[in-house]
């Protein structure tokens, strides 16, 4: 038995079909997908535009409930739950990562990360030293009290990345995490979820365009047209995607 | 939190020791605050709405608090068990005379202590330099219990008892043509002298209260030696009001016998809204909730839309419908309780500022607590169409941001 397949099981997903729209523009943005994700791997979900890979991160999150199909979050079916239910399960097990950081800028960073974890109703004094270590541990010690406005687009990922890690998620999904990064940033925040997917309690996908962080996947599931095409492990398969990196693919 | 990068970069924070310890603002707290004062423009315009809101909501109430108490001023002065009134009275300010024979038909009623006589009557003023004007003659006997006028500042009640005195408030000279006590003006073509004077102690119409003795009255209005205008009514210690009331009300066909608190509220209901200048009031102090309401509504719902994406992110990171609602309420009750400081500062410095004018605007503690509650009420309905609109968002959007 392989260590991915001795790994629990953070999201299991099956035969989800995703209808966008009203009847007779309805458009079939996902067409039965299944996909596993493991705790201590960094997934990456890769695509051209519109092949549905957000609406499927949209779904593993519990932001969209699939038109078909059965999700299951930490062990949990999300079928049939109210949209406060899911935003319950939200709240518990996922932290997400957004391509526009979507920190509140009149929140200064520790008090962003402290955010999070008051939604998970722990507040006060812990939750100020809670959210400081998490910042710390992105490397933000220097910018606990700064306002995202003074802060570049690498630290506000930072702090992005602390505000998901806090109340410590089975999943972290992130949307197109180096977008907005130059290289140097990009790679530091890949190399952050790497490590943050090194936890063997927690699952990591990010949605990306970005071949240069593929050298960090332990996981590659590529989709198109609301179809999953191929998933590999190059990790495991002994493939090197390092040369991308350098060739700023 | 079992995060534990080894990251070179991640090393150990420095602790705060007991600063991080210190107790922390609520996030809902902090994070509506920061909204509202983010945009400073947006939260000036929002003070501005309350405040106008409270003043002119404080400074309306206050008037028809101040005019209730104003039509009542004499009423309450003079207070009696049962009031006996000429059939038809509409209020204090409003008198005809009773026959003359009631005070001893009273006198004689089983439960009756004390029956006392009061004379109001409409008089003509000429003033020292000519011209003339109404005013409204009081006059009480010097033994009562209740003697009028009261808040006396110069002269004495005893001087009214000597032939052609009258007292008047200090406030109409102008109106009076009286400049100070010892000046001399005709009532009714008498001649009577200034022998008291009162402070603050104004009739709710433009028409002044003159007072005088009972005689004086009587003689200045030309009411007969045994008529007055109202009997007030003092009952024995141990007799019921209701047998009293009915049993004077059957010796005295043609007058009403009604309680204080009925005659006070006769005068008020009249003054106040059969004459219409109650409702004009009530009108005032709705417009000013209304127009309140619209502003705190308006930039409410504007900062919500500004801040819509942060909403959205709360929404996706898990925070409940209930969350958000409560940032939106804590930005509308904070936005109510600096309005309601200001407003309410203002609306006192306005009222003390009316204190000696001719008008009576009342602050008491009762209508300050009400007008809070009020006004946080009114921010809060005004938050609803933000709150309608932030339990709408679609946490999906984050992702097209």
């Amino acid at each position: 038995m392989s260590d991915v397949q001795k790994s629990k099981i953070m999201v299991e997903a099956h035969g989800i079909v995703k209808v966008l729209g009203e009847a007779p523009n309805q458009v079939k943005v996902l067409k039965g997908i299944d996909l596993s994700l493991h705790a201590g791997e960094l997934t990456l979900l890769m695509g051209p535009s519109g092949s549905g890979k957000t609406t499927l991160l949209s779904i593993i999150g519990c932001i969209l409930s699939p038109t078909e199909g059965h999700l299951s979050l930490a062990g949990r079916p999300t079928k049939g739950m109210s949209k406060e239910g899911l935003a319950n399960l939200r709240r518990r097990h996922v932290g997400f990562v957004f391509q526009s950081y979507n920190l509140v800028p009149t929140l200064s960073a520790v008090e962003n990360v402290m955010l999070a974890l008051d939604l998970r109703d722990i507040n006060g004094a812990d939750a100020y030293d809670m959210a400081a270590d998490a910042l710390v541990s992105v490397g933000l010690s220097h910018r606990i009290n700064a306002a995202p406005s003074k802060m570049s687009g690498g630290e506000k990922q930072r702090v992005a990345i602390a505000r998901a890690l806090a109340g410590s998620p089975s999943v972290i999904l992130a949307d197109e995490p180096t977008a907005a990064l130059d290289g140097q940033n990009g790679q530091a925040v890949m190399e952050l979820l790497a490590e943050v997917a090194q936890d063997t309690n927690r699952a990591v996908l990010a949605v990306t365009h970005d071949h240069r962080t593929l050298q960090y996947a332990d996981r590659i599931v590529r989709i198109d047209d609301g179809r999953i095409s191929s998933s590999e492990r190059p990790k495991l398969e002994g493939k090197s995607y390092a040369a991308h990196a350098e060739a700023g693919h | 939190m079992d995060i534990a990068l080894d990251k070179p970069a991640a090393k150990a924070r420095p602790r705060t020791g007991g600063k991080s310890r210190k107790k922390r603002i609520p996030m809902v707290v902090k994070l509506a605050y920061r909204n509202l004062f983010h945009d400073r423009l947006s939260f000036f315009v929002t003070i501005v709405g309350i405040v106008f809101s409270v003043v002119l909501v404080a400074i309306q109430t206050g008037i028809y608090l101040g005019s209730e108490k104003k039509i009542a001023a004499i009423i309450d002065q003079a207070p009696a068990d049962l009031w006996v009134v000429p059939l038809g009275t509409k209020s204090f300010d409003d008198p005809s005379v009773l026959s003359g024979r009631e005070r001893h038909m009273i006198l004689s009623t089983p439960g009756v202590a004390r029956a006392e006589d009061i004379v109001v009557s409409f008089g003509r003023w000429r003033k020292p330099e000519g011209g003339t004007t109404t005013v409204i003659v009081v006059g009480t006997g010097a033994d009562s219990d209740y003697v009028l006028p009261w808040n006396i500042v110069e002269g004495s009640r005893e001087a009214l008892e000597a032939p052609n005195t009258v007292g008047i408030d200090q406030s109409y000279f102008p109106d009076l043509g009286i400049t100070k006590l010892g000046d001399r003006a005709e009532i009714n073509g008498v001649n009577v002298e200034i022998a008291a004077l009162t402070k603050r102690v104004r009739s709710f119409t433009t028409l002044p209260y003159i007072f005088t003795s009972i005689e004086e009255a009587r003689r200045l209005t030309g009411a007969g030696q045994d008529q007055a205008t109202y009997e007030r009514v003092q009952l024995a210690d141990g007799a019921n009001l209701e047998s009293v009331r009915a049993e004077i009300s059957a010796r005295l066909p043609d007058t009403e016998v009604i309680t204080q608190d009925e005659f006070r509220k006769r005068s008020q209901a009249y003054w106040l809204f059969q004459t219409g200048a109650g409702a004009a009031l009530i009108a005032g102090a709705v417009l000013g909730l209304i127009v309140g309401v619209v502003i705190v509504a308006q930039t409410l719902y504007a900062s919500t839309k500004d801040h819509i994406n942060e909403f959205a992110t709360l929404r996706a990171l898990g925070a409940g419908a209930g969350y958000i609602v409560k940032v939106i309420l804590m930005q509308a009750v904070l936005s109510g309780l600096i309005g309601y400081l200001l407003g309410i500062s203002l609306a006192l410095a306005v009222i003390h500022a009316a204190q000696d004018t001719k008008l009576n605007v009342v602050m008491t503690p009762e209508l300050a607590a009400t007008l809070f509650a009020v006004t946080i009420g009114m921010c809060i309905f005004a938050a609803l169409s933000a709150i309608i609109k932030v339990v709408r968002i679609d946490p999906a959007v984050v992702f097209s941001r």
